[in-house]
């Protein structure tokens, strides 16, 4: 064990780390005289300079494994990596329009410890560290959650959020815990291997169960679901970007991890009319709950943040769809689906966080009209939406496509998991129907106000920028799909 | 250049609206204009090259193909970017460009978001465009989704009567229809088991009947909802109505065809089996359809339902047609796609353009006396009704007539059924026309009979009218007809006229082409 080995793979933590603490103390010790707005350019600057030089670190770094697993760095999560450290610039450069109050340097300081987490997540392969990646994450989003320190609605939602995640971590350490005592092991390939030896037996299906609960309230999907949209509501609207986005994309990973490496080879079934209990099962039916429930309350919101946060849910569902596949494509899928999903949002969260300051309130009536006062932010608001909707030649079209068809490889020769494909495929029309009122008010209401919205050039080429990805990951996937493809199957 | 650039061009022109500042509405409408005209124009110049040599190229190669790309688009899928015509789309092909250009032209009077307005017409021809010339089922579907957004924002933001709820209705119609499709697509995909979504290669592999009947059902099912097929046409007349002219235009006259194609070449194309089994339901449903839209057009109070309902009709045509599976049934399907999006075309225009735009009423109540107000509304609708109803001389009689005798083939009774339409097209037609160009007279005749007015709003309204009408002169004071519209009529007239007189320039080529079709019968 050399540990220059370990310190450089951990470089990129390293450099957030530092960076946080820099932010902090700048902000602490030389800025509290001066104005919130340049202290908000400031400290992002310096957060901005410190996360493009994680991605520089990233780049560069060699594919190895440490301390057992507890530290894997290949060209998988390389590329997660980035993903994420890409999503926290954006999310630095949202909130630097964002009145987040006068805590300018807490507030870049906890946005990176949760980035932090984010990364040590993507990178672990063992039970212990996942779990304090997860709760580093977790903790810091709290915090970040409640950042809008006047309003009621903010701490409330921080509280909800902290009350379901702690006793979702408990949930998930308790199946770890389980998990250990029956396979011996805390490393995910070991445990897979254990679980191919032993066969099933009921605890692990405890363990197993309290696992996937745990997951499901981190990821959001039914019936786990239900801090989110409180959540998404009452957080700064930056943070509500960086939890619908971020933390999914490590919770993700980190979950398509555990099926495939650890519970691919235990039984269950959810073919058609051939149901057998066990992993495959559950997850089918939270797929089924999460895209039911999610498109058609999302129906009913009257707030922009609710209506994405259900319509975050029903995305959690189709990813579930590609989940349960279990195969290299359903792998591959679920990685093009999460970063291309995690970009389409925080661009839509970007914009939204964008208008409403502007106009006073994420309320749909508040979006008005709104392609006459920004007609640029509308026009990106309309491809994210379309995107999410599933319209090609967007990201999200080619994205719902491949995980619908990883499902449907599965079992292709007696079709057996076309049902869980039909039933996607006919929630995201009804998906359709909800984004369309959203493009409706920008695009079809009169305006109550009618002079122009300005924003900041920044702003809006960093949004132009994510707007212009998701197109070229839906026009051309080729590139990306051909390497998520090759690296899957080597997991 | 090669036909495809008909679909660059109009994404072209789209984005360069999109550039133009939004207070030079002349300038845009004639970017707009040119970019449609240039879009027809590649068209037609290939059109002419590809009939020219047609006959050759199926001697030699056995199949009517010219494949314009064939590239990988995504080899992780199978997916190529390949388009190719042959004579079945290229009459479609041309039809795009036609209703491009004169759906520009009728356009011309739009003042409010101009820009917005042409971007979103440009981008729906270019992928209508891109549907017609897909030979990639993936491609096929792309491009085919991409029609529907801008659909639901043409009609929303510049309809009229109930705009939302019909642009709605129209969009879900058509996004639920193509979620059959893509279950269909995949299936198909995973069945045939080759890694490729190309139709042709597709084809060749013929896949297990079982699968086949189901599946052909999905797929026909789901488009068929575009093309309007009974009982799945409740979209068509609301969204023809809701929408504006050149949004009807385009509703009718090419979108209702997309469906139609894409059940010819996705649905027959691929399933011969499936089509086996249920060639028998689609041609009564086809029929169905026809009796039925004429029956409802009949007794329609709003001039654009009629024609609304008589394009549920037409449509009907095209699929008893098409499940006829002879050479002169289907060629006679396809004409139909053509002649009908012509003759849709023509209408909408006159109905939403010429007399709505004017008028701003659609009730036939309280219309009548355009023939002196607006005379040449009146002789285009004269010659549009007589080419609808299928008079010789015009295109409809042609590929109706062909519809008819391999319906006849197939079995007498659904001959016979379908052509009790045409008494019933004649009567809605004529009904129309009575009403909207003639009946003021006839209105003054019995008020000065009876000497009661009536309590409807419209004899109200006739009432406020009567002095200028005892002067024998029409109550209606209306803008004179544009120029735009008189040169988009005579363009879309004289297509009729050209095919109806002189159909060989398309049919011979629509029946080459056909005739390679597997399992056609002669």
């Amino acid at each position: 064990m050399i540990y220059l080995n370990l310190f450089r793979a951990l470089g990129p933590e390293a450099i957030l780390l530092l960076t946080a603490f820099v932010v902090l103390t700048f902000d602490l010790l030389l800025q509290r005289t001066r104005e919130i707005p340049e202290r908000l350019r400031i400290a992002g600057t310096i957060a901005g300079v410190g996360l493009f030089g994680a991605i520089v670190l990233l780049t560069q770094q060699t594919p190895v494994t440490l301390l057992g697993g507890t530290l894997v760095v290949n060209s998988l999560t390389v590329i997660f990596k980035v993903v994420v450290v890409t999503l926290t610039v954006l999310t630095v450069i949202i909130s630097l329009d964002y009145p987040i109050g006068r805590h300018v340097g807490e507030y870049f300081a906890v946005l990176l410890f949760g980035s932090i987490g984010m990364l040590l997540l993507i990178s672990a392969e063992e039970l212990i560290t996942i779990f304090v990646a997860l709760e580093l994450t977790s903790l810091s989003l709290y915090i970040l959650t409640a950042f809008h320190k006047g309003a009621l609605r903010s701490q409330e939602a921080a509280v909800k959020y902290f009350m379901f995640g702690a006793i979702s971590s408990a949930f998930l350490l308790f199946g770890m815990s389980y998990l250990y005592g029956v396979t011996g092991a805390t490393n995910l390939r070991e445990i897979g291997a254990a679980i191919q030896t032993l066969g099933s037996s009921p605890l692990l299906v405890v363990a197993l169960l309290f696992i996937l609960v745990g997951f499901g309230f981190k990821v959001a999907v039914v019936p786990f679901h239900l801090w989110a949209p409180d959540a998404y509501e009452g957080a700064p609207t930056p943070v509500t970007a960086f939890i619908a986005t971020g933390s999914k994309v490590a919770s993700f990973f980190v979950l398509t991890k555990f099926v495939m490496l650890s519970f691919a080879g235990m039984p269950g079934s959810a073919v058609w009319k051939h149901m057998t209990p066990g992993w495959t099962m559950l997850l089918a039916f939270m797929a089924v709950a999460s895209m039911v429930l999610g498109n058609c309350v999302a129906i009913v919101q009257h707030n922009v943040k609710r209506l994405l946060a259900y319509s975050s849910i029903a995305h959690a569902g189709y990813i579930l769809v590609g989940l349960l596949a279990a195969s290299t494509t359903g792998a591959t899928a679920v990685f093009y689906y999460i970063i291309v999903y995690a970009l389409t949002n925080l661009g839509a969260f970007g914009v939204v966080a964008a208008l409403s300051e502007r106009v006073g309130g994420d309320d749909l009536e508040h979006f008005d009209g709104m392609s006459k006062r920004a007609p640029f932010l509308s026009l990106l608001m309309l491809v994210f939406v379309l995107s999410l909707a599933g319209v090609p030649p967007l990201g999200g079209f080619f994205g719902k496509f491949y995980l619908f068809m990883a499902a449907v490889e599965r079992d292709s020769v007696h079709f057996g998991l076309l049902w869980l494909v039909i039933l996607g495929i006919f929630m995201s029309a009804v998906s359709l129907y909800y984004y369309l009122i959203l493009l409706k008010h920008v695009y079809l209401a009169a305006p109550k106000e009618s002079q122009r919205i300005q924003t900041p050039l920044y702003l809006n080429i960093a949004l132009g920028a994510v707007a212009l990805a998701v197109l070229g990951l839906g026009l051309y996937p080729q590139p990306i799909v051909a390497l998520l493809k090759t690296l899957a199957a080597r997991l | 250049m090669r036909v495809d650039w008909s679909i660059y061009i109009s994404f072209i022109g789209a984005g360069l609206v999109m550039l133009l500042p939004k207070n030079s509405k002349n300038l845009i409408r004639w970017v707009a204009l040119l970019t449609g005209v240039a879009g027809l124009a590649v068209a037609l110049n290939s059109y002419f090259l590809y009939n020219a040599a047609c006959d050759s190229l199926i001697s030699n190669t056995k199949s009517g193909f010219w494949h314009l790309i064939d590239v990988p688009w995504i080899p992780a899928l199978g997916a190529h970017y390949h388009l190719a015509v042959d004579g079945i789309n290229f009459p479609l092909i041309v039809l795009t460009g036609f209703v491009c250009v004169t759906g520009v032209l009728f356009s011309w009077n739009i003042e409010e978001r101009v820009k917005e307005f042409f971007a979103f017409y440009l981008t729906l021809i270019a992928a209508v465009y891109g549907v017609f010339m897909a030979m990639d089922l993936f491609l096929l579907f792309v491009f085919y989704e991409l029609a529907i957004i801008p659909k639901y924002f043409i009609i929303a933001i510049w309809g009229s009567t109930r705009k939302e709820y019909g642009a709605m209705k129209l969009v879900l119609y058509s996004f639920i229809g193509s979620a059959l499709v893509f279950i269909g697509v995949l299936v198909a995909y995973f069945a045939a088991g080759r890694g490729t979504f190309d139709l042709l290669e597709l084809a060749k592999f013929p896949i297990a009947g079982p699968i086949q009947v189901w599946v052909f059902a999905l797929i026909f099912v789901g488009f068929g909802v575009l093309a309007g097929m009974w009982p799945f046409h409740t979209w068509a007349p609301t969204g023809h109505v809701a929408a504006p002219t050149a949004a009807s235009m385009l509703l009718a006259g090419v979108v209702m065809k997309l469906g139609a194609y894409g059940c010819f070449r996705a649905a027959m194309g691929l399933f011969p089996h499936g089509l086996d089994q249920w060639r028998w339901i689609i041609a009564w449903l086809g029929v169905v359809g026809i009796v039925y839209g004429a029956a409802v057009a009949l007794v329609q109070k709003d001039f654009k339902f009629i024609i609304g309902y008589s394009s549920v009709s037409h449509m009907g045509f095209v699929l008893l047609g098409l499940a006829t599976l002879t050479v002169t049934g289907m060629s006679g399907a396809i004409l139909q796609m053509f002649s009908h999006g012509v003759v849709a075309s023509l209408l909408f225009a006159v109905v939403g353009r010429m007399i709505y735009d004017r008028t701003h009423t659609r009730q036939l109540a309280e219309l009548g006396g355009l023939r002196k107000a607006l005379p040449f509304a009146f002789w285009t609708f004269l010659i549009g009704g007589a080419a609808s109803m299928g008079l010789p001389g015009f295109s409809g009689f042609v590929a109706e007539i062909q519809v008819l005798i391999g319906a006849f083939q197939m079995s007498p009774w659904l001959a016979a059924s379908a052509a009790v339409s045409i008494a019933i097209t004649a009567g809605y037609i004529l009904n129309a026309l009575h009403k909207v160009f003639f009946a003021e007279e006839e209105h003054l005749q019995n008020e000065h009979g009876s000497g009661s007015p009536g309590g409807s709003p419209s004899n109200g309204h006739a009432n406020n009218g009567r002095d200028a009408r005892s002067t024998t002169e029409s109550r209606w004071n209306l803008p004179g007809i544009t120029w735009p519209e008189v040169v988009a009529s005579l363009i879309l007239l004289a297509l009729l006229v050209i095919i109806g007189l002189y159909p060989s320039i398309m049919l011979d080529m629509i029946k080459a082409n056909v005739k390679l079709f597997p399992g056609v019968l002669p």
